[in-house]
């Protein structure tokens, strides 16, 4: 009767169970991940039509702009990461679980991620064509954001943890989030551009390397904390 | 019930000392001292707003007593939250169920977070127990209400290793045949030295022995 889940085994067998569920329910429901997609477009192709077919001011605004139309579209699923969680009493059952809730926290980013980063990521070197930027200035770029959206989701995991329940909360999560992020937005933008300037790009993809591990060792561990605080 | 509480005599129990809970401003309950022994009931009765759900999120360690102490087997749960999870079932008051995923996967998902990993057959076999029979792999949100109950309650049929059943309004939309089913299994839990912890509206018939009844 009072058998005890084995210690390494029981933090992974909660990582996977959350991963794999999370990932079928986005599968399901694919107009999450598709409006995120058609908002990061629909963003990104503005701004050529704005300023004009300049291509010299075109190439230099191209990382900035990927970027924050990046971070702005990845912010658009984020409310719904614990909520839906909440409003259907699974977030309780995590709770209660005696798996390691900061390991399901990594299993519900992971999935968030590959759901709606990613995809970001993939698209974006089809939009850097409208930007006329070279491909190897592409390269850097979807290398930046491959690095750095991960670190969007996980900070904003401890954003989503703390506004769970809360009226209201998807503009207060921005609010909280979006500052945070500045550094990735500076280091991922800064490294096509060092790049298109025929700097070194090494510089800025350590920087987001670290602080990916820091987010990584830091988030789940706070969003888990932030979880048993909001649910009180 | 006065059972004093140095009576534990090493049998699973639960045990709540004085406890009290304030919610913002408001004092929903205090001074609640019971004890729940291996093979007993308690039923939760009170008004609406009475604070049920949160007497029974303490039971569960959600919620932390604003006064007082929530003990199982002598040790207080605040301090026992990665194991205690293994020997507790809590169904609140949503389903806990995924709209999008079907009542076979949110079982086995339900199951496996819960520490009582089981596989799809005998998953199978609880959901037609649980008279689901032809919609084990029909999307949640097509179920209706009471299916979707059942749906949840079938864990029960899969976790009688779990010592303490928590059950908030578990008979709420159930029809006949569905409750008949549901107290089959909590007197069955009862009988294997389980405790029972449940709130309901209705005067459901339960044969069972040690039946206590706590008034909010």
């Amino acid at each position: 009767m009072t058998s005890r889940p084995t210690s390494t085994g029981g933090l992974i067998d909660g990582f996977k169970t959350v991963l794999r569920r999370d990932l079928r329910v986005s599968l399901r429901r694919r107009s999450d991940t598709f409006s995120t997609l058609i908002f990061f477009v629909m963003v990104v192709s503005l701004f050529p039509l704005g300023v004009g077919p300049e291509p010299q001011l075109l190439r230099t605004m191209a990382p900035g702009v990927l970027w924050v139309a990046a971070m702005l579209a990845s912010m658009l699923s984020l409310p719904r990461l614990f909520a839906d969680d909440h409003s259907d009493g699974t977030l309780e059952q995590m709770l209660l679980s005696t798996h390691s809730l900061s390991w399901m926290v990594v299993g519900k980013t992971l999935a968030h991620w590959m759901s709606s980063g990613l995809p970001l990521v993939l698209l974006s070197p089809v939009l850097a064509l409208q930007f006329d930027l070279s491909a190897s200035a592409t390269g850097v770029l979807v290398l930046s954001l491959l690095l750095g959206t991960p670190i969007l989701s996980l900070v904003g995991a401890m954003g989503a943890a703390l506004t769970v329940g809360l009226r209201g909360s998807s503009v207060l999560l921005s609010l909280l989030v979006l500052p945070l992020t500045i550094p990735v937005l500076i280091f991922g933008a800064g490294a096509v551009e060092a790049h298109n300037a025929g700097l070194g790009v090494a510089g800025h993809f350590s920087l987001l390397g670290a602080l990916l591990i820091v987010t990584l060792m830091a988030a789940p561990w706070t969003a888990a904390a932030a979880l048993r605080i909001s649910m009180e | 019930m006065t059972t004093p509480i140095d009576l534990y005599d090493g049998s699973p129990v639960l045990t709540l000392d004085n406890v009290a809970c304030i919610r913002g401003t408001r004092r929903l309950f205090s001074d609640i001292t019971q004890v729940v022994a291996a093979g007993e009931l308690l039923r939760v009765q009170g008004p609406n707003g009475a604070g049920k759900t949160s007497l029974l999120r303490m039971l569960c360690g959600l919620l932390a007593p604003t006064e007082g102490r929530v003990l199982w087997r002598g040790e207080q749960l605040s301090g026992q939250r990665d194991t205690f999870g293994h020997n507790l079932v809590y169904l609140g008051h949503a389903a806990a169920l995924k709209d999008d995923l079907s009542p076979l996967e949110n079982l086995l998902d339900a199951c496996a977070l819960g520490g009582h990993p089981t596989d799809a057959a005998a998953a199978l076999a609880a959901l037609r127990s649980a008279g689901l029979r032809g919609h084990e792999r029909t999307a949640a949100r097509r179920l209706s209400q009471g299916q979707r109950r059942r749906s949840a309650l079938a864990r029960l049929a899969l976790c009688p290793a779990a010592p303490l059943w928590v059950l908030d309004e578990p008979f709420n939309a159930l029809d006949t045949a569905a409750t008949a089913w549901l107290s089959g299994l909590i007197e069955a839990h009862l009988q294997r030295a389980g405790m029972v912890v449940l709130t309901s509206h209705q005067e459901v018939a339960l044969g069972a022995a040690q039946q206590q009844v706590l008034q909010l």
